[in-house]
């Protein structure tokens, strides 16, 4: 079974590079090219991408705490505003050209995060991003969901991120 | 002449051809010394000028691995510098915009004499002026212009704790600039040595005095330390006060001196209000790191001190034929004058100029500066040691390493027996050495760098221009040993090394965006915005991985001046992104983390034009661009911007 799956995606890539070199050397015609690749990405469909790539952001763990300096946090006592509005100014200094809090944009929406991921897995995401794209499951799924646009390091201390969970509880 | 030259240049080329047999079965020994595993860090910084490239190089040693090319003196499409808002300040002078110049003699700033690794001071030649390299950021953040001077030599080299940068000039000129015949030269030309006091928070520099010397050609200098500290020493060429032909006509007088300058005491006199201001006209440029630009401010007064006015601070010790490299050992004692037209080297003693002084040998003056008698100041000489001696340097067991040009050689001796214990030859025509704090009271006698003026055959050939190179030496043990030849950006005039552990620990990552006071900076995307301002057009821009914002703009006009104020959003480390629009008449942009700059675009045609980022960031790097619309002057269409919508 995973050799199979190997060999498919070697063989996509192939028809990826295939198509990137015939773009290269000649003049193709573009349309044509891409309907064959695309049959391909169907046929692998059912086979192999759906359990990472369509469930991705809708795979719900909260049992999974991340990678990183964040073991426990508890946030189920009332939200704290003060910090919570700390949060959002952060928020919009240092993450909101990747992320929105009504859409999905380069990243995803982090309104309702907590009910798919633990708040330790959130604040190891912001504070850790390099070792959770290398190493955890869902940030490594979530990469290839988006593009293998990559969680941005923006130097965001644990204190930081705190504020910023406090802020997403705010999110409705 | 030039056969004798040839001919050991064709030496040299068979030295190379045996040098490299015999060095055959060691091979590997040598290739490990110069192994750096990839990964892995240099023990050393070497920051190296690129004389006519007008630039300062960093590469590691022992690799020789280059690291970066820092924007001095020269404009760098690269890295933007002289092409955004923000630098073009910085090349500004009485002159104009000067968008090049000739780097030559990095110093490494000092505490206690010994190097602290801050900055870097290097001068440019030939617009005089003096650059400090902040080496938190590895960018140049402060130029000065040297009025009164011309061919700014004689620079820069800090005290021993940078009190003081110094920079002499070499040629002499009418002080003030006037009108006259350059016949009148003798008597009415002056030799301006500049003091630049620096201040020790920030290394600012400031022009606190200049010596209004005879105008001889003052080549070279270096700072005493220990007892010798609070002097300064200057080579001079041309005492014979030529103004044409000076190959034949300066080379006449058969010792010209070491300018031996009491800069205490004349700073002292300047303290208690002595000296004479006059007009001048020059710019003082300073890089801020937090508004991310550059200001340049016209100075337009000068404090100027005759020497006649400071009796007793000033000596002349005569130093044979045309002395270049002016250099003083750790201990402050020797001070050594490589009289380049001479096949001897001089080392004057210190102690012994003090007692001179003091019992009065002197053998003469010249325009009221006493001469102190050679016999009286001469500790010795390093006789017949090769031909040609330009530069020294020094390791921290009391050896000395001597540069010869003619017969392309480094020499070590002793100091103080004046012995030749080594030689090794150079491909070719070497010019300075490096010793890291080879020139200060703590030197790190393990490599020795001999920058080579001339390089033929070295390296695969590359049409008439041959990039020019560097050489490695290991200088640990008895023996010298060559390790390593690299090529160098430009002309490797100059360098100061220094352990990689004074720097590395302080090396900037990021700049935060909470500091970035730059007045067109974005810190959020939701502040993107475009602003019009008459015909002006200011983007009010920011970048990240893998957008602009906003990357849709309509209701630009043909006939506007289009702004682009970009901020990096990112807080990573080595996380730039670039910007270039399609017929802007400027360079890219390279933007660090946290940083803004800005490009001027004047759109000539109606049309929907795009930019992009042009330094690779991301897997989505291709996906970084954008387009603005350039409608006629007179179309209704209104000022409007967007992100995906937004």
């Amino acid at each position: 079974m995973k050799r199979t799956h190997k060999l498919l995606i070697l063989m996509f890539s192939f028809v990826l590079f295939s198509c990137g070199n015939d773009k290269k050397n000649n003049q193709v015609d573009y349309s044509s090219k891409k309907t064959l690749v695309k049959k391909e990405v169907q046929k692998e469909k059912p086979k192999e991408a759906p359990e990472v790539k369509k469930e991705a952001t809708a795979n719900i763990d909260l049992s999974n705490k991340g990678i990183g300096p964040v073991k426990s946090i508890d946030i189920s006592g009332a939200i704290d505003q003060k910090l919570a509005d700390e949060g959002k100014e952060l928020f919009k200094n240092k993450c909101s050209a990747c992320h929105r809090t009504n859409r999905k944009f380069i990243g995803p929406n982090p309104t309702g995060v907590f009910d798919r991921r633990s708040p330790e897995w959130v604040m190891n995401m912001i504070v850790n991003p390099e070792e959770m794209l290398q190493k955890d499951p869902i940030a490594k799924a979530l990469l290839i969901e988006f593009n293998g646009s990559p969680m941005a390091n923006q130097n965001v201390s644990e204190q930081e991120a705190r504020a910023i969970v406090e802020f997403f509880r705010t999110l409705k | 002449m030039l056969v004798a030259t040839s001919l050991f240049f064709i030496g040299c080329g068979n030295n190379g051809g045996k040098e490299q047999k015999k060095g055959g079965v060691l091979g590997s020994n040598v290739a490990e010394k110069v192994y750096v595993a990839p990964g892995e860090h240099d023990e050393f910084y070497a920051f190296v000028s690129g004389g006519f490239s007008g630039q300062l190089a960093v590469y590691g040693l022992p690799s020789g691995r280059l690291f970066k090319v820092i924007p001095v003196f020269s404009v760098d499409a690269e890295k933007a510098w002289g092409f955004n808002e923000e630098t073009k300040p910085m090349l500004n002078t009485s002159h104009g915009f000067i968008p090049w110049d000739d780097a030559h003699h990095p110093d490494i700033s000092q505490t206690a004499g010994e190097l602290d690794g801050r900055y870097v001071y290097i001068n440019g030649n030939n617009t005089p002026r003096i650059a400090k390299i902040d080496l938190t950021t590895f960018e140049t953040t402060e130029i000065i212009e040297i009025p009164n001077s011309a061919g700014n030599h004689s620079s820069s080299y800090v005290t021993e704790n940078t009190e003081y940068v110094v920079a002499g000039t070499r040629f002499g000129v009418p002080v003030p600039q006037r009108d006259i015949s350059i016949k009148e030269y003798k008597g009415n030309f002056k030799g301006a040595l500049s003091f630049l006091k620096v201040d020790p928070e920030d290394g600012g520099m400031e022009i606190d005095f200049q010596i209004l010397m005879p105008g001889f050609d003052y080549d070279k200098a270096h700072p005493g330390r220990g007892n010798s500290h609070g002097w300064f020493f200057f080579t001079t060429y041309n005492s014979e006060e030529a103004n044409t032909l000076l190959e034949v006509n300066a080379s006449q007088n058969d010792k010209d001196f070491i300018a031996a300058v009491n800069w205490q005491m004349i700073a002292e006199y300047v303290k208690n209000g002595g000296g004479k201001k006059m007009p001048a006209n020059y710019a003082h440029n300073v890089y801020d790191e937090h508004t991310h630009q550059a200001t340049s401010t016209m100075k337009k007064e000068v404090l100027v001190v005759n020497p006649a006015e400071v009796p007793g601070a000033i000596y002349f010790l005569p130093t044979p034929k045309s002395p270049h490299g002016c250099d003083v050992d750790p201990s402050g004692e020797y001070i050594v004058g490589s009289g380049k037209l001479s096949a001897d080297v001089t080392v004057h003693s210190f102690s012994k100029m003090v007692k001179a002084i003091e019992e009065k040998k002197f053998s003469g003056e010249a325009y009221g500066i006493p001469i102190i008698d050679f016999e009286a100041v001469n500790a010795g000489s390093v006789k017949q040691a090769g031909l040609g001696p330009l530069h020294t340097e020094f390791d921290n067991e009391g050896n000395a390493y001597t540069t010869f040009f003619i017969s392309s050689e480094v020499v070590k001796w002793k100091l103080g027996t004046w012995e030749v214990v080594d030689r090794k030859p150079t491909y070719y025509s070497v010019g300075h050495l490096m010793i890291p704090g080879g020139n200060s009271r703590k030197p790190f006698g393990k490599y020795l760098l001999a920058m080579n003026k001339i390089t033929k055959d070295r390296y695969l050939p590359t049409g008439p221009e041959v990039t020019q190179s560097a050489q490695l030496y290991d200088i640990s043990g008895e023996k010298m040993e060559l390790l390593l030849d690299f090529p160098t950006v430009g002309e490797p005039h100059y360098a100061a090394g220094c352990p990689a552990d004074l720097i590395k620990p302080r090396s900037r990552k990021i700049f935060k965006l909470e500091e970035n006071k730059h007045p067109y900076a974005v810190t959020n995307e939701m502040d993107a915005r475009v602003e019009r301002k008459g015909n002006e057009v200011h983007v009010y821009m920011t970048m990240i991985r893998s957008h602009f914002a906003p990357d849709n703009i309509e209701g630009v006009k043909e006939g506007d001046k289009v702004y682009f104020h970009v901020t990096n959003l990112e807080q990573d480390y080595d996380v730039p992104h670039g910007i270039s629009m399609i017929g802007a008449n400027t360079s890219e942009l390279l933007i660090m983390p946290g940083q803004t700059e800005t490009f001027v675009w004047e759109p000539k045609q109606v049309g929907v034009w795009p930019f992009y980022c042009t330094d690779f960031c991301s897997a989505l790097h291709q996906e970084m661009q954008g387009y603005v619309r350039v409608s006629p002057k007179d179309s209704p269409i209104k000022l409007s911007w967007s992100l995906d919508g937004e």
